[in-house]
């Protein structure tokens, strides 16, 4: 307590900056230039595969790593809102960008509904909720009429952006893409920093004080599960614009794993680290591809190393290192 | 004088255990407070009964001659009674403070706005770095709380619950695990924000509130064991027995 006592404990002084920090705009200015100049040197389906997963594990990190909450049930909101998008593109000959943005919305709606009941419950019960509230909107997708069981919504057109620009190609796709997903970070970045996002992580830290400083946390945590269901939603929606298809791999429940290993290995409760978990488990999987089943099972080793040797992720690593934010 | 908090035959079952038993207790405005016992009596049970995080099986609880048994912990924290805990609460991964903003900003409500900037909360920064100085962290402002020492911790919680500027708080052995010199600062920050609020602080030791305390009563298993200022209460044969039978003191 008292002043004068001694400087045992190594502090951690983050420096004071009003809006966003010179760091991150640096580094959301690089990673944007490259992404400019990615499709030029990659496959751009593999690009925007990417993007797609980085956005889904930042909504999903919103969640975890930011409210504190463990879903297992994520796949629920990506490949749901990849369903509605396919069949609006498809059968109601929506645009794309409609489409993107019914998916989203039938994404928010399905959180919200699930959100209300699963945040009764706490830690482990509020995931086991969360995955059963999952497989029964998989069951759905396996059984309903306009989902295409087992074969999916194959061949969605890609159409045209608001009628006009076309979106056949891949390079035009891909800023279509790009824009999205970036905007959709951006956008996960506010709320982070925003009065609410401040609540967000004050309940994370310590739920029963929040709740004795007067905030009534379950409303922040409905609101924060919906947010996330919804953004983990423009991802799925983009991705099914992106492949011209909805599968039932987007909403089994190893998508809901898949989600949570790459926030965890790039560091939850991180701005950037479910990014570089996104870029890392896409890449291995896409080259590894010849490995076949083997991929799942590096994967395992990786993930087993990545909780032995670095608990809190790459980004969480470097973000400890340089006693900075990322 | 009048009275703040009441209680009126407050009792707590768990699964036919009694660990609260028709407790009544009248807390002064303006006074401190101090409800003791030894180990096992049930403060703390009762403790979280005044302060909502526990559903009384029976009984009537009224802050301000509001009747509050049947509130939300959050709700009465945003009627002014604020409760501390026992062990140190901070937001570990904030900084001091942000730890501070987080009180100041229930000014402005509930904060759901998740479209706007953060920015707009640096208007609290002038408000926070009193209280920051006010609990001697002046220096640590930017620090993360997770990474204080213990007793720092506990500056920062009550610096934290000041910021609300509550009528009522409620702390739970604020002194608990605490080396001498920090007992006595405590004591001296409890004394000062007690002048005008009402204070209600739960303790194991008789001799910590000895000339804290305005007012204690004294719980053993569950019931009223007497109630007095200090001179009386160490008079009181019963209270000896409690402890000394007990082992305590």
């Amino acid at each position: 307590m008292a002043v004068a006592e001694n400087e045992t404990l190594q502090d951690v002084i983050y420096p004071k900056e009003v809006g966003m920090p010179l760091l991150h705009k640096a580094i959301f200015l690089v990673l944007l230039s490259f992404l400019i100049v990615l499709p030029f040197m990659v496959y751009p389906v593999f690009a925007m595969k990417v993007m797609c997963f980085a956005l889904f594990a930042a909504a999903f990190n919103l969640l975890l790593g930011f409210g504190g909450l463990l879903s297992f049930g994520h796949a629920a909101y990506f490949g749901g809102a990849s369903y509605v998008a396919a069949h609006a593109a498809k059968v109601w000959g929506f645009t794309p960008e409609l489409s993107v943005l019914a998916g989203t919305l039938s994404a928010t709606v399905l959180g919200l509904v699930i959100g209300s009941l699963s945040i009764r419950r706490q830690g482990i019960y509020f995931a086991m909720v969360t995955l059963a509230f999952a497989q029964m909107v998989y069951f759905f997708a396996l059984q309903a009429e306009f989902t295409g069981g087992e074969d999916g919504i194959q061949s969605v057109p890609r159409g045209d952006l608001f009628g006009v620009i076309p979106l056949q190609g891949n390079i035009a796709l891909y800023f279509f893409v790009l824009v999205i997903t970036f905007g959709g970070i951006l956008c996960l970045y506010r709320i982070v920093h925003s009065p609410f996002g401040q609540v967000l992580k004050a309940i994370r830290d310590n739920e029963p004080r929040a709740i004795s400083l007067g905030y009534q946390v379950n409303r922040y945590k409905l609101m924060v599960f919906t947010l996330s269901a919804g953004f983990a939603g423009l991802a799925g929606a983009t991705k099914a614009q992106v492949f011209q298809l909805a599968s039932l791999t987007d909403v089994h429940w190893s998508m809901s794993g898949e989600v949570v290993l790459m926030t965890l290995l790039g560091g939850m409760g991180t701005i950037f680290g479910p990014l570089v978990g996104a870029a890392m488990i896409v890449t291995m999987q896409n080259y590894l591809a010849t490995f076949g089943a083997w991929v799942t099972i590096i994967q395992g080793v990786i993930f087993v190393l990545g909780v032995l040797l670095f608990r809190e992720g790459v980004v969480g690593l470097l973000s400890r290192l340089l006693k900075r934010r990322l | 004088m009048s009275i703040v908090l009441k209680a009126e035959g407050l009792t707590k079952e768990f699964k036919g255990f009694v660990a609260v038993n028709k407790v009544d207790l009248e807390v002064e405005k303006g006074t401190i407070h101090a409800l003791i016992g030894p180990n096992g009596a049930g403060k703390t049970t009762f403790f979280n009964l005044l302060t909502k995080f526990l559903q009384p099986t029976a009984g009537r609880i009224t802050y301000q001659e509001r009747d509050i048994t049947g509130m939300s912990p959050a709700g009465i924290a945003q009627l002014g009674m604020v409760r501390s805990f026992q062990i140190s609460a901070v937001f570990s991964d904030l900084t001091v403070l942000e730890n501070v903003r987080i009180a100041l900003q229930r000014k402005r409500g509930e904060s759901f706005d998740f479209w706007r900037s953060e920015k707009i909360l640096s208007r609290f920064d002038d408000d926070a770095h009193g209280y920051i100085e006010d609990v001697g962290l002046g220096e640590f402002i930017n620090h993360r709380a997770g990474e204080l020492s213990y007793g720092r911790k506990r500056a920062l919680e009550i610096a934290t619950t000041l910021a609300l500027d509550p009528g009522m708080l409620l702390l739970d052995e604020p002194m608990a695990g605490m080396a001498q010199q920090d007992v006595e600062r405590i004591s001296a920050l409890i004394r000062r924000i007690a002048k005008n609020r009402t204070v209600l602080m739960v303790e194991h030791n008789l001799s910590v509130v000895a000339d804290l305390s305005d007012r204690i009563t004294v719980l053993a298993r569950g019931e009223v064991l007497a109630e007095g200022d200090y001179a009386a209460i160490s008079r009181s044969p019963a209270v000896i027995e409690a402890y000394i039978g007990t082992g305590d003191e």
